[in-house]
């Protein structure tokens, strides 16, 4: 247990005298997924109250693509993104690889689906009726449209949380497109890969505990919407 | 209720892919057991762990010189290890290796000092290469040793990409900076021309020919990606790049018999030989020279 002793005095250490740049690394994270899963939101909650609500043909189709894109290998996204950005690729000219736009867009690949598919089941659970009342009661599409994305909003929420929790913890794509450089492109994870390698196990034990940290409070807030989801229910 | 009438549908598909999952996996095991039976029964064989650097994995080499440790000793299995020399050494500090193959002579004169290992030995040694792009910028082609070669580095405009995760060539890069009296991380605008990538050697390759800056390289890993690259070698032969090999069994290893015959075989004629053949059939230049004494 030593090893752990050791490392868990050399990580708190690190945090409180911020050595190894470790806040840096954090803010590049939230910088990141923040940004990934703020576009995410942009596109998908369109897409999802679309999937959720409304009938047309391709829909079965789109709802079985945003759900097997939950699943979506995060390397795939990533070896897919890094092939396209390259020198070498379709857009290598605007030099975008081992950026960090380079990694919003791969996490945001990665988030969409989540999203999407989220928001979908949160605005479907809307009961119809309520949707056609208000129509009978002379509002316009778009009053129902916000109408229904607000009774949604706890499952929308949801949806945030799901898609941050999906690209934060993420490494396979953003070491892959972001490319771990120091204060530039360097994530909790990818750190945590690095530092692991070399045998630093402080450090890594550090961001370690506060990625731990970040699920932990995305999953309390997922808990707390699904028990008031259940609520709703009843 | 149209909903409800697709929901159970959803979950039919998702038992029934679930299930699908669940054979494929069972299948996948048993047949892993079979394989792993049926050949191996015969003679009880130890595993050791050998500790290695990504570059030294990323040349190749282990592809050769394994089947042929495996075949002169048949009562051995080899498992490579593959991380940066600093983790190599952790690992062995850590007993989670039988015998470590680094290239990192002052952090293995560190560890030997501090009794982890047995005793250590001269294996091979290679150069590095100091690869950038072809134009050269910083103008490295025409600086008269190495001391001026990391002058232009640190005065050019183009950047220059630290591993930064205490390889070997990592603490070599160190060595260099540290002769020319440069200390990167605090020249003025070092945010902006020392990059520090954190990874092994093909990835870091990778990055530097994306941002056409240059980095250090061992010849072996450059020569093995060099056509996915667009860099070239603009500085080798200075005697300040060679790149010197130990072998060291861990003190105390859990099969530290397998650490010695691995040693012992590795320094041998017969091991070195395999060594300096190594590369020529496929680069036509031999990637490491054997040394053993």
């Amino acid at each position: 247990m030593g090893i752990f002793i050791d490392a868990f005095r050399d990580g708190l250490s690190m945090l409180v005298t911020g050595a190894a740049d470790v806040w840096t690394i954090v803010l590049v994270s939230i910088q990141v997924s923040g940004a990934a899963v703020a576009l995410a939101l942009v596109l998908g909650i369109p897409i999802g109250f679309l999937l959720g609500t409304k009938r047309f043909i391709g829909r079965r189709m789109m709802l079985v693509i945003a759900n097997t894109g939950m699943g979506l290998p995060p390397v795939v996204v990533g070896l897919i993104v890094a092939m396209l950005l390259s020198r070498r690729g379709p857009f290598g000219n605007l030099e975008l690889l081992y950026s960090q736009p380079a990694m919003v867009f791969a996490q945001l690949i990665i988030a969409l689906p989540v999203v999407a598919a989220v928001s979908a089941a949160a605005v479907s659970a809307v009961p119809r009726e309520l949707r056609l009342q208000a129509r009978s009661l002379g509002a316009s599409r778009l009053q129902e449209a916000l109408m229904t994305l607000k009774e949604a909003r706890m499952g929308l929420i949801a949806a945030v949380a799901a898609g941050f929790g999906s690209i934060i913890s993420e490494v396979g794509a953003v070491t892959m497109v972001g490319g771990n450089l120091a204060g530039k492109t360097r994530v909790m994870t990818t750190a945590i890969v690095q530092y692991t390698r070399m045998g630093d196990y402080g450090p890594a034990l550090a961001l370690a505990s506060l990625l731990m940290g970040i699920v932990l409070v995305v999953n309390i807030l997922l808990t707390r919407v699904q028990q008031s989801a259940e609520r709703y229910e009843r | 209720m149209k909903d409800r009438s697709v929901r159970p549908a959803i979950w039919r598909v998702a038992v029934a892919a679930l299930a699908a999952m669940l054979a494929f996996s069972v299948v996948g095991c048993s047949k892993a057991d079979d394989t792993a039976t049926t050949p191996e029964s015969a003679v009880e064989k130890t595993n050791v762990v050998l500790a290695s650097t990504t570059s030294t994995q990323d040349s190749g080499l282990f592809d050769v010189l394994i089947p042929a440790f495996e075949k002169a000793n048949p009562e051995f299995t080899v498992e490579v290890i593959a991380v940066g020399s600093g983790e190599a050494l952790k690992m062995g500090e850590n007993k989670d290796a039988d015998v470590l193959l680094v290239h990192s002579p002052a952090a293995e004169k560190t560890f030997m000092e501090a009794g982890f290992g047995t005793e250590r030995r001269d294996v091979m040694y290679n150069d590095f290469v100091l690869v950038g792009p072809e134009a050269d910028p910083s103008g490295v082609k025409s600086a008269a040793d190495l001391n001026g070669v990391m002058t232009a580095l640190a005065t050019g405009k183009a950047p220059f990409l630290t591993r930064d995760d205490k390889s070997g060539t990592h603490s070599k890069e160190l060595a260099l900076w540290k002769a020319a009296s440069i200390t990167p991380t605090t020249t003025a605008n070092a945010a902006d021309w020392y990059l520090s990538t954190g990874q092994g050697m093909g990835e870091t390759l990778k990055i530097t020919s994306e941002k056409q800056g240059y980095t250090l390289s061992d010849r072996a890993t450059y020569l093995t990606a060099q056509g996915t690259l667009d860099l070239v070698i603009l500085r080798e032969g200075d005697r300040g790049l060679l790149n010197q090999y130990g072998v060291i069994p861990v003190t105390d290893a859990t099969h530290l018999d397998g650490a010695n015959a691995f040693m012992d075989w590795i320094t041998s004629a017969e091991g070195q030989l395999v060594i300096g053949g190594f590369g020529i059939e496929k680069f036509g230049q031999a990637l490491f020279t054997p040394n053993a004494q």
